[in-house]
């Protein structure tokens, strides 16, 4: 197979894609994209399975919406850095509490953890409650490009895209992933080995944490809005169904993953089966567990592999 | 390809003006959206009671507008934010929905009216409950029809006080909409010389009350007000009627819609006072409306949102036609221009902020031995003018309205 080639008809369609398709729904796929590659960065390559991630997403996009409406002038690319920041902050303590811990601990501490900074989200006076911060403005890119318009907004979000997927490969390809790997395949031997495990776990933490961060502060200013729905339980097990669907552990998966299941969300909301779209969500998980368990991209790459 | 995508930008803004000027009515079609909790814990109070509704508002008024089809769309917020403004937004930049009737949650109103009005177009709010939208979040696209929290403090809360209930203690429902309310039900009280003397905040979705009522009970209120909604609200007067609370005190329901009272056992409920926007069976022009939405609904009575959405989709398209175009700004001018008289709306009128002031009904929840049947569910007590219902103009602090 000719990985470079693929990339770039990838490349091309998605350069091409918004004159077909609505904008702003594949600025959706783009950000939850981004949003579940970080997750699986964590889960598919190290196994730790982070039952809070919601927290990364939600904090960058409070952080981004409240500054770009809060302070005037203000660019998107810092209000953006600046999410990511504090969403990074967040990842480095969290991890640096959950690491201790491993499997189902693991996955209780960060979600109790999430739910600590959900109720904090959920009282502090400068998100709005349950209303949300409304209404923030897109700005102009380096003060310059204006990001009001859905088509240039996209071609921004798509570079982000790009710029954030192209760092998990790189993690994943680079030595440091390969530990991670081996942390994943056999703790002990990699103790062993005289690997600190716990500092490459809070490492590959934080920078999953990082990109979840740059997923949400992103998703804000293209929804121009930061909600609960981003720092809740429910969004940190939409991004598992994501990855297990797509592929955990594949590069593509967790995009292929995002996209099918907003695709699945749009499409469910405005048709008759609206009434049950968590119903149907529900099977989807149920069938994806018992039948595929390698998630879509992974009995893909099982049977390229058997008859070719 | 900067130039080229200029150049195709260019050509569609100057493709989408030119058709903007030679039609009246924007791309021959004048394009309903309905927005609304069609599967979650509001569905009752909107879902598919009020697409019926407006279905039935654009049947009467004939299917056409300056001799263009109107159309009707729907589809579900899921009382999120995030959902209900992405799917405004798609109507609108896609598929050419010219207003968007509905929205419940107050969270998910705010965040559509907000993009509603960045594009000119306009909400008409049926459902919602919190009086922003017509104050400091106000918009000329906003028309507030249904009710708000303030009439229900007014309707509810100061004929209690005047009659001598002093003390209050609320349970209020730990999120926006609750806390607004207990807030607007707290200026009433003391300004009518009472006063609160304690109150609890349980999260959405709470299902054992007790501790809460307990508390109440012993802070010697004569009032439980109930600051919440909907399976809450029901929740809490359940427990309050199994702790002999409601013997003792008074219990004040702040939001209680019809399917809600009529879900409660008249035991339990009985007496109770509250405030709607309409009741099905208050005279004869309600009841006929009534008895088609119910020919519709599988005979489930109609609650005050879906009455307020036939109403304003009704106005609205009265509008369209008054005004002979679809363009918002001439629409909204003509709704507020003429008065709103029909089967919901009496003495009613749209404010220059945006509020649609109408009289309000003071109700009480009938006993099980005065009821003819399962839908006999209210007696009205009385009917509140609506300018006493609302809160005035000057009070809003709406600005554009107030500069007007």
């Amino acid at each position: 197979m000719n990985n470079k080639k693929l990339n770039l008809i990838l490349l091309g369609l998605a350069l091409v894609a918004p004159l077909v398709l609505y904008p702003v729904f594949l600025m959706k796929v783009l950000c939850f994209a981004l949003f579940a590659c970080a997750f699986n960065l964590l889960l598919g390559f190290s196994g730790l399975l982070s039952f809070g991630h919601a927290v990364f997403l939600g904090s960058g996009s409070y952080i981004t919406g409240y500054l770009m409406l809060s302070v005037e002038g203000l660019t998107p690319e810092v209000a953006i850095l600046a999410g990511v920041a504090v969403s990074a902050a967040i990842g480095f303590v969290y991890g640096k509490l959950a690491v201790k811990r491993e499997g189902i601990y693991f996955a209780m501490v960060t979600l109790a953890l999430a739910q600590l900074a959900f109720f904090f989200y959920l009282q502090a006076p400068f998100t709005g409650g349950e209303d949300g911060i409304q209404g923030i403005p897109r700005g102009k890119l380096f003060g310059v490009i204006d990001l009001s318009d859905n088509l240039v907004m996209y071609y921004f979000v798509l570079a982000v895209f790009i710029g954030g997927f192209a760092l998990i490969y790189r993690t994943i390809h680079s030595p440091f992933g390969q530990v991670m790997k081996a942390i994943r395949e056999n703790e002990p031997r990699a103790i062993s080995l005289g690997y600190k495990v716990n500092q490459y776990k809070l490492l590959c933490f934080v920078i999953s944490a990082t990109l979840a961060g740059l997923a949400g502060s992103t998703k804000a200013l293209v929804f121009q809005l930061a909600s609960l729905t981003d720092v809740h339980w429910f969004m940190s097990g939409e991004v598992v169904l994501m990855t297990l669907l797509g592929g955990m552990g594949t590069i593509w998966g967790p995009v292929l993953g995002a996209g099918t299941i907003v695709t699945l969300q749009n499409a469910l909301a405005a048709g008759p089966l609206g009434n049950y779209i968590h119903v149907i969500m529900g099977v989807v998980f149920v069938i994806c567990v018992l039948a595929f368990r390698n998630g879509l991209v992974g009995e893909l790459q099982k049977l390229v592999k058997r008859n070719f | 390809m900067n130039v080229m995508r200029k150049t195709l930008l260019i050509s569609a803004m100057v493709a989408a003006g030119t058709t903007a000027q030679a039609a009246n009515v924007s791309d021959d079609v004048v394009k309903i959206g309905v927005l609304g909790d069609m599967s979650g814990v509001y569905a009752d109070i909107s879902g598919q009671g009020s697409v019926e509704a407006v279905k039935m508002a654009v049947e009467d008024f004939g299917g056409t507008v300056l001799g263009k089809k109107i159309e009707v769309v729907h589809a579900d917020d899921q009382n999120k934010p995030d959902v209900g403004s992405v799917i405004a937004r798609k109507w609108v930049e896609e598929e050419n929905v010219d207003v968007i009737n509905g929205a419940v949650a107050s969270s998910v109103t705010g965040a559509v009216t907000k993009f509603m009005s960045s594009k000119e177009k306009i909400t008409l709010i049926a459902a919602s409950a919190s009086h922003a939208f017509t104050t400091k979040a106000c918009s000329p696209f906003n028309a507030h029809w249904t009710y708000d929290v303030v009439s229900l403090a007014n309707g509810t809360v100061k004929p209690m006080v005047q009659s001598g209930k002093k003390k209050w203690f609320f349970v209020t429902a730990d999120y926006a909409f609750g806390h607004a309310l207990e807030k607007v039900a707290t200026g009433v009280i003391s300004n009518n010389g009472g006063e609160v003397v304690g109150g609890v905040r349980a999260p959405l979705g709470t299902t054992d009350f007790s501790s809460y009522i307990l508390q109440a009970q012993s802070s010697g209120a004569d009032v439980i007000a109930l600051a919440n909604a909907g399976t809450d609200m029901v929740n809490a007067l359940k427990t309050a009627a199994e702790f002999g609370v409601t013997d003792m005190v008074d219990v004040a329901g702040l939001l209680v819609f019809t399917p809600n009272a009529q879900a409660l056992d008249p035991a339990v409920a009985g007496g109770m006072k509250l405030t709607t926007g309409f009741y099905w069976d208050m005279d004869d022009q309600t009841r006929e409306w009534s008895k088609r939405y119910m020919a519709r609904m599988d005979g489930k009575i109609p609650a005050m949102p879906h009455a307020g959405a036939y109403s304003s989709t009704m106005h609205y398209l009265k509008a369209v036609e008054a005004a002979g175009t679809d363009e918002s700004k001439a629409v909204m001018a003509k709704m507020k221009e003429m008065p709103v008289e029909d089967f919901f709306s009496r003495n009613g009128y749209l404010r220059k902020d945006g509020r649609m002031v109408h009289d309000m009904l003071q109700v009480r929840i009938k006993n099980a031995d005065e009821r003819r049947d399962g839908n006999d569910i209210f007696a009205i007590e009385q009917i509140i003018p609506g300018k006493d219902a609302f809160l005035k103009l000057e009070e809003g602090g709406c600005k554009f309205a107030l500069e007007s």
